[in-house]
This record gives C-alpha cells, structure tokens and sequence, in this order.
C-alpha cells in the first residue's frame, strides 16, 4: 500500500552529517509517531542504523527514541516527512540506490505492517 | 424506481487522490455530492487533521457549510482502537473506553450519527460505552469485514451484548467485501506482476468460485509450491469470502449502516467479484432502510502500474446501486 509514493526523490540532500530524503507515510491515515515502530533506510545496499535516522514533521525534529514516545504528534496522511540521516564518511555526490522500510504497529492487524520501497536517487 | 435503502459515500473511497493531494476534503464531498449520494462518511484519521482531538469551531463551521453547499449529510464515522499505540503497553479497558468516547465526541460535534467500529473492539469494551453513544445518540456498528462474517463467533459475542442490553445504538455493519464469489482480479493480477505463479492463480481462483473451502485450496497449493508469493495467492481465498447473503435476514434491525466495498468497477456497472444484484435483492426484499456508502479500495491493487480514477470507480458504483434500487 503506498509504497510507490514512500520515497519523495525531489528532497533527497547531502547535509553535514550525512544526507536527507522526503518520504510518506504508507498508510490510509495518519498515526501518532509512536505507531511508526521501525525506519530503516538502506543505502547501496547498506543497511544504517535505525538510531541514526531522524524524522522532522510538523516543524519539529524527533530522533528515535523521542519518535517512539510521542502520543499526540501526528505524521498525517500524504504529509511528507523529512528523513535526516547521520552518516559518516564521504557520501558520493551523484546516484545512489535507496531502500526505505517502514513498520508501523496497527492495533487491529494482527501482524506487522511493513511496507518495503527502493528507487534509484539522486542525492547531491 | 426508489426505496428506502441510501447511498452514501465513503470519502476513503477517494484515498489515492486526497494522498497525492490532487483531491482535498472540499472536493473529496463536491465528487460524492455529483453521484447523487446524499451521505457522507469519513475515516476521521484520514480526512481531518488532528482527528479524533475535536477540530476547531472553525473547522466545524466550515464542514456544515460545505454539507449545505452541496447538500449531503454526515452519515458516519470510522474510528480505531490502537491498543499498542504506546510501545511495549496494552491499553486497559478503561484507556481504550476513554479513546473510543473521544472518537464520539468528535463524530457529535461534525454530525455523523454512525460510528464504525474496529473490528478488534472487544463486546467488554463496547458495552462500557453504550451508554455515552446513547447519550450522544450514535449508532455503534462493528464492522462485519471479511474474513469475519455476521455469523462468526466474534460477531456472536457481540450480538449477545445487542440483545442482552437491548439497546438501539449498537449493531452491525457489513462489509460487502465479504461476498466476493469471485476473487477480485485486481489482488490477483498484482499478484502475478510480484512474481506468483500464474497457473496456481488461475488454480485458486477457480476453486474459489467453485465455493471450495479456503483451507482446502491452501493445502493444496502449498503442494505445489513452497514459494510464499504463491500461498499468499491462496490465502486471498481465505480473506476474500463469500458466504449466502441470506445470512444478513436474521440480523437485519441490527444492521445500522452499510460498507458498499468495491475494488473493480466495469464499465456496466457491475463489480467484478460481488454480485451486488444478489446481495441488494436480500437487503430490498427484507426491508433494509439505512445507508449503503460506496468505499472504493481498489487503488492499493493497481496504483503500482495504473493511474488511479477513485472518481469514475465511485461513480459507476453509485450508478450500479442506483440500477438497483438503492436512493432515488
């Protein structure tokens, strides 16, 4: 569901500590940020920490363990978030292949709903 | 030719767009409104920000002015019990009693007098809060969705709390998902395009008109291929049920509202997988008089290689129910 939309290529930034994506919730509506249990971002095949990756919405930035506690703030449905992740080293400018998972806990699937993108970006 | 069945639309209906941002809330009621249907339900998380916290008097003003300007009326609300919205806690009772009365509150202030009811509300629940629906004078209805049906042993549990209190503001709500006689084609298809066999699809799929119980067709393609594309393809059998729609008779007074779930509208005006004719003929026949609200979720399937139109999709459906006998 929503995969094609996840990952918005157009905000996809090298910044000082490692590089930005947009992205969009996969779901039907929104959720408080608590629900979102997991972003993983992979990056040529190489999967970065979760505790690396930042989410700013609503004009606020929340790092995971701020994200896993907030009740009330809410990524809506549509809303593009920016994901800020931290990565050492030197990021090539030019094309990258970026994976994008996100696993959001929703009280009545009786599973977990992982929704799985990747596309091919340029971060600059 | 008329009755006293109404259609509605579910403004989830319009959901690829509203996402993309290509629709907002003011033309997700102006599409309804131009079917014909004169109710509106939402998914409150989806359509209003903020939601279920109460939305601004602006906000509510704004929302009965486009009722009139295009005169609809708020038919129903969906809401959500998210039990483990915290990580690592369960709501008790009282939390989850105290999230569903805000759902009521919300629906209350912008006029809906349904509320749709997760199916994962437990009968405990929804008992402690009858008295504050009856109070703001809601129907609660659980959503009877597929692979549930109005006679499963949820829904007996929850018919027993309807009978044993009496009351008017709770019953059901069925999902016309769950007479699917054919597969939906566009599960099917997407399917395939992720890679499942397409000799095992043809394979489920003719089991499954055959009315061939969903265990039985699991088993057997889990002889045939160990791939788990492949099962998910059989269990699309198990999800998608059809059971005899002279299964709603018994419940009728209890049926406050109407999911009219399609995921494939032809051109005629007929869903490729529920034969609506069938299932509306028990509803007329057995004096059904509530709302039946379009919910289109067909673009999930086919938004991977198809452009989505929500919009034709709810309107060959609204035409369908109108064929039929439903609204004016």
């Amino acid at each position: 569901m929503y995969e094609k939309y996840m990952i918005v290529p157009e905000l996809a930034k090298k910044t000082e500590k490692g590089f930005e994506i947009g992205a969009r919730l996969p779901y039907y509506r929104g959720v408080s940020l608590s629900m979102v249990e997991e972003i993983e971002v992979t990056l040529d095949g190489e999967t970065l920490p979760q505790s690396d990756v930042s989410i700013l919405i609503n004009g606020k930035t929340y790092n995971l363990e701020q994200r896993e506690n907030e009740l009330d703030d809410r990524w809506e449905m549509g809303e593009v978030a920016t994901l800020a992740i931290a990565k050492s080293g030197e990021l090539p400018a030019g094309e990258h292949k970026l994976g994008l998972k996100i696993n959001l806990r929703i009280g009545y699937m009786p599973f977990p709903s992982i929704r799985i993108a990747e596309r091919n970006i340029i971060i600059n | 030719m008329s009755s006293n069945i109404k259609r509605a639309v579910s403004l989830y209906s319009y959901q690829e767009e509203f996402f993309l941002k290509k629709m907002n809330l003011e033309d997700c009621i102006a599409a309804a409104a131009a079917t014909g249907a004169t109710g509106i339900e939402i998914v409150g998380e989806q359509s209003v920000p903020g939601c279920p916290k109460l939305p601004s008097d602006a906000f509510v003003d704004q929302w009965f002015g486009w009722m009139d300007k295009y005169k609809v009326t708020p038919v129903a609300h969906d809401m959500f019990l998210d039990y483990n919205k915290k990580k690592g806690h369960y709501w008790s009772d009282d939390e989850a009693v105290e999230s569903f009365k805000q759902d009521i509150r919300f629906a209350h202030k912008l006029g809906f007098k349904v509320i749709r009811v997760i199916v994962n509300t437990t009968p405990q629940i929804i008992e402690k809060v009858i008295p504050f629906a009856e109070d703001h004078d809601i129907k609660l209805g659980i959503e009877v969705h597929a692979p549930w049906n109005i006679n499963s042993a949820w829904m007996e549990r929850h018919w027993d709390v309807m009978e044993r209190t009496g009351t008017k503001h709770f019953g059901f709500i069925p999902d016309m998902g769950g007479f699917c006689r054919r597969l939906p084609r566009v599960q099917v298809d997407r399917m395939i395009r992720n890679g499942a066999d397409p000799e095992i699809a043809k394979f489920v799929c003719e089991q499954h008109e055959k009315g061939i119980m969903a265990e039985y067709t699991i088993f057997e393609v889990s002889r045939m291929s160990n791939r788990r594309i492949d099962m998910a393809v059989a269990e699309l059998s198990r999800h998608n049920t059809f059971v005899n729609p002279l299964s709603l008779v018994p419940h009728i007074d209890r049926i406050v509202h109407i999911h009219g779930k399609c995921l494939e509208m032809l051109e005629d005006c007929t869903e490729y997988s529920i034969p609506y004719n069938e299932v509306v003929a028990v509803l007329l026949k057995h004096g059904y008089n509530g709302y039946i609200a379009t919910e289109y979720e067909g673009n999930r399937h086919i938004q991977d290689v198809y452009e989505v139109d929500s919009v034709e999709q709810v309107r060959r459906h609204q035409q369908m129910l109108k064929n039929l006998g439903c609204g004016i």
